[in-house]
Formats: structure tokens, sequence, C-alpha cells
């Protein structure tokens, strides 16, 4: 069995043009990060620029509206740049800068990733282009405006379905175009090895910082860590560190979109099947021919067909559950979440929001449950304002 | 390969052994735009002097492909084309051909319509090999076990960042070899920088098994360049760009194109 398995999952299933530069990769990232150097370096990018660590926040309100468990909120939403893309990008900038690399390349679905990557090339002075679904560049006006700002050259990807996947296909092709100069700064857990080793490793800092902050604040571990996963990456970095402890229930929220019942989701674990696709073997959504199926979710983060291999790999083994949260569910909980605690998390996050309220009063009162705000709304909230038929001007 | 008897009927090596030696490859997309044009094409561009087909499965996300046989896929795909459509069109030109054909595609249609049924099929319907671009050396096991079973080569593909891995690479390969000329994506180049000689002259070191230069071909110029330092020329979206203009009616064009690029790489 090749490099980089999760059980069956995981791989390199990518073009020879590709492969010794994953191979330095992974040899480059081996390398550093037992670099004390490096690591310091990187630590202090996360406390003094993207502003770590992020809070644990106890959202008492909510926990006595549900009337079950404590329910405490991980905002990586505070971060630099507003979500927790932020973590994964300084390390794989600072990684590709030591390389010698001068340009990093991105897919973005929301923009989250692309405003994260144009961040830390501005940071670190590298060139910057971001490859985005033609479809986003519309919804996301705004964050495309924003990368721009940041210095980084925006391409609208007009093949395929205009989404995130169109956004990945682009984005490889650019590397085998140009790999010497530049490095694919992947946004998720996903993608050939060493990616989704990788960028679990950098957002692993999220679990570990939960397991510190749960245990002063309630001295003992939570009843469950909920996260929402498109490709996985803040679900990843959330559940990292508890693996081992098998009493912590994992829960990764899938966009049902219009619901896995319709054509119109984009739940994998839900819908999909077994496959090789985007570099990986994993589960995904697609036709009775292997044809990847066009996926719909009202966040665009989560409008991804597949799932990170680890995660294809808990769901085999059955430790971390998979459920499936619809539009409704989540924009029910966006507002929620904003009357009730004053939050406005992204639409993504809004889908861990939306399990919680399902499932808190199952728990007991002398137990928490963590939920991971992985992004700010702002950049939702026109898309929401048009889900409930308000006309605003944005 | 041919101490290997589970690949007595297998078809690759006749296409370099006509006159030179040097073989003309062309490539297409099965279904575009319709089964009955793709049978028609091939037939014709053996006529015309190919000495192998590759007939691309189409795939919704083909990664390794320029805009024009992307464009191919989609327009395939929305003709209805399927992997089971390919396989007829196989079997139809098996009625009248003994070409060597390969199919080119993605892991997932493979993957995902069983490897021991596809190239059990493969096996029945005479497809001699599969090129796959997203199945670098490291993955190819899985898919090498059950194609060898049924005597269909899964060809090796090197590229210009290769390096050390050409001859780890070459050493297993089988039919032939697939020598990405360029960087970057399937399409049309005006000019070819990377030094193709000396990555064949590496090859040449461990193995016998055939070269042929694809990626960024399209002028007879070129394949004859290509050809003279290996031992053929691929051509992919050139020929599927003649389709894309002339749809149904591609033949005579076709049938003109590959005699150009046929008699070019006869002089190489």
């Amino acid at each position: 069995m090749s490099k980089g398995r999760y059980g069956i999952h995981g791989g390199q299933y990518i073009s020879e043009t590709l492969m010794n530069e994953l191979i330095r990769l992974e040899e480059a990232y081996e390398h550093y990060k037992k670099d004390p150097e490096f690591n310091a370096e990187l630590q202090k990018l996360f406390n003094e620029y993207a502003g770590r660590p992020s809070l644990l926040y106890y959202a008492d309100k909510m926990t006595k509206d549900l009337g079950g468990a404590k329910i405490y909120l991980k905002r990586e939403d505070l971060n630099h740049t507003g979500s927790h893309k932020i973590n994964n990008v300084l390390g794989q900038a600072l990684l590709a800068k030591k390389m010698g690399k001068t340009r990093l390349i991105a897919e973005t679905g929301a923009g989250q990733h692309g405003v994260a990557t144009a961040t830390a090339a501005a940071l670190l002075g590298m060139e910057c282009e971001i490859f985005m679904g033609k479809e986003d560049t519309d919804r996301q006006a705004l964050n495309v405006y924003r990368m721009e700002l940041l210095g980084a050259k925006v391409h609208p990807v007009t093949s395929g379905t205009m989404t995130l996947k169109d956004a990945v296909n682009e984005t490889m092709r650019e590397w085998t175009n140009r790999v010497n100069d530049t490095h694919y700064c992947l946004g998720s857990v996903m993608g050939p090895h060493p990616f989704p080793m990788i960028v679990r490793d950098f957002q692993s800092v999220i679990s570990k910082e939960m397991k510190e902050q749960i245990l002063k604040a309630e001295g003992k571990l939570p009843a469950a860590v909920i996260a929402c996963v498109g490709g996985g990456s803040n679900a990843m970095g959330a559940f990292y560190n508890f693996i081992e402890d098998k009493d912590v229930k994992l829960i990764g929220c899938e966009a049902a979109g219009k619901g896995v019942d319709t054509a119109l989701t984009a739940a994998t674990i839900a819908t999909g099947s077994l496959g090789i696709f985007h570099g990986m073997k994993s589960y995904f959504c697609q036709d009775e021919y292997g044809q990847i199926a066009p996926v719909y979710s009202i966040s665009a983060g989560l409008d991804y067909p597949g799932i990170g291999p680890e995660h294809a790999y808990l769901h085999d083994i059955g430790r971390a559950q998979y459920v499936p949260v619809t539009d409704d569910e989540a924009v029910d909980a966006f507002e929620y979440l904003a009357r009730t605690e004053g939050i406005i998390c992204a639409i993504e996050s809004a889908h861990a929001v939306a399990h919680a309220l399902k499932i808190a009063k199952d728990f007991g009162k002398d137990e928490s449950i963590i939920i991971n705000i992985s992004g700010r709304g702002d950049k939702d909230v026109a898309a929401i304002a048009r889900y409930r038929g308000v006309d605003i001007h944005d | 390969m041919q101490a290997d008897n589970r690949f007595v009927n297998n078809k690759i090596h006749k296409a370099f052994e006509n006159n030179n030696g040097k073989a003309f490859i062309a490539f297409l997309t099965a279904g575009d735009p319709d089964a009955d044009s793709t049978v028609k094409f091939v037939l014709e561009m053996e006529k015309a002097g190919a000495d192998l087909i590759e007939i691309g499965i189409p795939f919704s996300d083909p990664t390794a492909e320029g805009v024009v046989i992307q464009d191919a896929n989609i327009r395939a795909l929305k003709g209805g084309m399927t992997t089971d459509g390919a396989f007829e069109i196989v079997r139809r030109i098996r009625e009248v051909s003994q070409i060597p054909l390969c199919f080119m595609t993605y892991c997932n249609p493979v993957f995902h319509y069983g490897y021991d049924r596809f190239f059990a099929k493969c096996e029945e319907l005479g497809v001699d090999g599969i090129i796959i671009p997203d199945l670098p050396y490291e993955e190819k096991a899985e898919m090498d076990e059950p194609a060898n079973a049924h005597g269909v080569a899964v060809i090796s593909m090197i590229a210009p960042t290769s390096e050390a891995r050409i001859q780890t690479t070459a050493k297993e390969a089988k039919g032939f070899i697939y020598v990405v000329s360029s960087m970057g994506v399937t399409g049309v180049r005006s000019e070819i920088k990377t030094d193709v000689a000396a990555i064949v002259q590496s090859i040449r070191e461990v193995t016998d098994v055939p070269c042929a230069v694809g990626f960024g071909i399209s002028t007879p110029e070129q394949a004859k360049k290509m050809a003279s330092i290996s031992d053929g020329s691929i051509v992919g979206s050139a020929i599927v760009k003649i389709i894309a203009a002339k749809g149904k009616d591609a033949a005579p064009d076709l049938a003109a194109y590959v005699r150009s690029m046929k008699a070019a790489v006869e002089e190489a």
C-alpha cells in the first residue's frame, strides 16, 4: 500500500508531473516539523498575527435555553481573516517559503481560504493566485475584492459546475504547469498525501487548545465535539487531539442542502460511495459510472463532493459520526446563534450549531459539548437575507 | 512482454513494427460528438495510417486535460456517453478492425466499474492497454494486478519532472511508455522545451519497451521531431479540435490530418 493511508483511504492518485514535488514537500515537512526555529516562528505568527489561542466561550444563554449539556463555542471566527483557514495557511506558507517557493496558488469555495492564502502571501512577500468557481465569485463578490486588496490575482473558474471542485481541478492544472517556484496551498484535509496530514497537523492546534481550555473550565473532557465538514479541515483540527479519548463523541455535520433524499445535497458520507478523485481514495458523491456528481449546499465552503480520507477512515471505524444538516436547519441555527449569543457565525459553522441544537438535551447538565465555530458570518449575511426573501443591496 | 503469456493477444507492439518502427498514435474522446461518429473516426484514422488509437472514456473532472479535451469530455457526457457506451464502441470497431487500442481515462470510472469487471471486458473486446493520468507508479499496483490478469497493459507515464523516477517507472513498464513532453495539461503548444531525448535515453538504459511522446504535439514538424528521438508521437488535442469544429462530418479532415502526421512520423 502506498503512503498516506488512513485505512483504505488516502494515497497519492496524482499526475506523474507532480509526484516529485509531493515527495519533496513531504521531506521538507518532516524536516521542518521537528525544527524548533520553524515551530517558534509559526507559533509567533499564530499568537501575534492570527490572534491565537482562540477563545473557548461558555454559551450560558444557549445552555439554559437548550436545557442539557453545557455549550461551549470554540471561537475560530475570531482569528485574523475570520476563520480557521489561517492556521493551515500560515503553516503551509511558512513551509513553502522555507522550501524556496516564491508563489502560492490555492482554490477557494466561499473565499475564506483564498483570503487567508492571499493574507499569508502578502505578509510573507509571496506572489499569490487564487482559483475560484465563477458561481462562487458571483456569490462572494466581496471576498474576491478582499483578495485583490491583498494583492492576489483571482481567476474565476468557468469549467464544470463552476464551484469548489472545479476550482481544485484548475489549481491542480496550474500546479502541473508551474511547479518549481510554486506551492499549492491546499485548503482542506484532502488531496494527495502529504496534504491531508499537513493540513490536519496545522489545524490540530484547534483541539490542542480546546482540550487545555475545557480541562481548565470543567476539569474534565467534553462529552462531544461538533464541527461542520466539507473537505473537513476544521473538523479534523477539532477532532484530532480527542481521537484517543474514546468517551468524547466526535460529530461531523455535512451539508445536506435541500435534503439527502434529493439531488441537491453535498452530504458525502450520507449519499456518496467509495472512489478516487482529487488525489485521494475516499467517499465521493458520484453517479453509477463514477462521474463526480454536481453537489449543492447554501454554504459555498461545504459545497464539495468529497470528504478528506482521514474522516472517511474515522467513519469506517466508527470513531466519528457524520450527520446531515439541511440548508433550512443551518439558516435557523445561524439566526438562533445571532439572537441568543450575539454571534453571527459562518453558514458553514451554523451546520454544526444546528446539530448541537438537536442533541444538547440528550446530555446531562454536568456534561459539556464544544461546537467549533469555524468562521464568522459577515460574508453570508446577504445570502441569508436572500434566503429569507429580504431584498438588501450588497 | 511477449514472454508473459497473459499478454499473448496484446497488440500494442504491432503499432511499433511498421516501416521504420515509429508509431503515430491518435487520441479521440468516445462519444464526441456521438458513438457512431467515434466508430467511423477510428476506422478512418486507421485507414489514414494511425498505428494505435487511444479512446478517451469521458470523465466529469479531467484534471490532466487542457480546455480542448475538457470540452470534448463535457460534450460526450452530455450526449450520454458512459463506460458501457465506450465498450460498445470498441465492440463495433473490433467487428472490422484489429488496430491496437488503448483506453485513456481517470482512476474513478475504472475503480467504480470494478477493476476485474472492467479489465475482463477489455480482454473480451480486445482493448490492449489503458492510460490513467492520475495513477502514478506508487499507486499502480491495485490496477496492474487485475489488468495484467486480463492481458491489458497499464501504460506508464514519465514527465519532464520525473528525474530519478524515470528508470524506476520504466523498469516495470508494459506496452509502451508515454513520455509527457511538457509541463502542464494536454493541449497544443508552439514549442516543446523539455529535453525529451535525454529522457528517452535514460529509459533506454533499463528497458526496450517503446517510448511515445505526447502533450503539445500538433504539427507534422513536431511529430517528426518527437518520433525521431523516440518511437512515436501521440496527438490528442489537435484531433479533438478538428472534431469540435466539424462534428459528425469530421472524417475527411481527420483522414487528411492523420495522413500528413503519419507521413511526418515515417520520415523520422
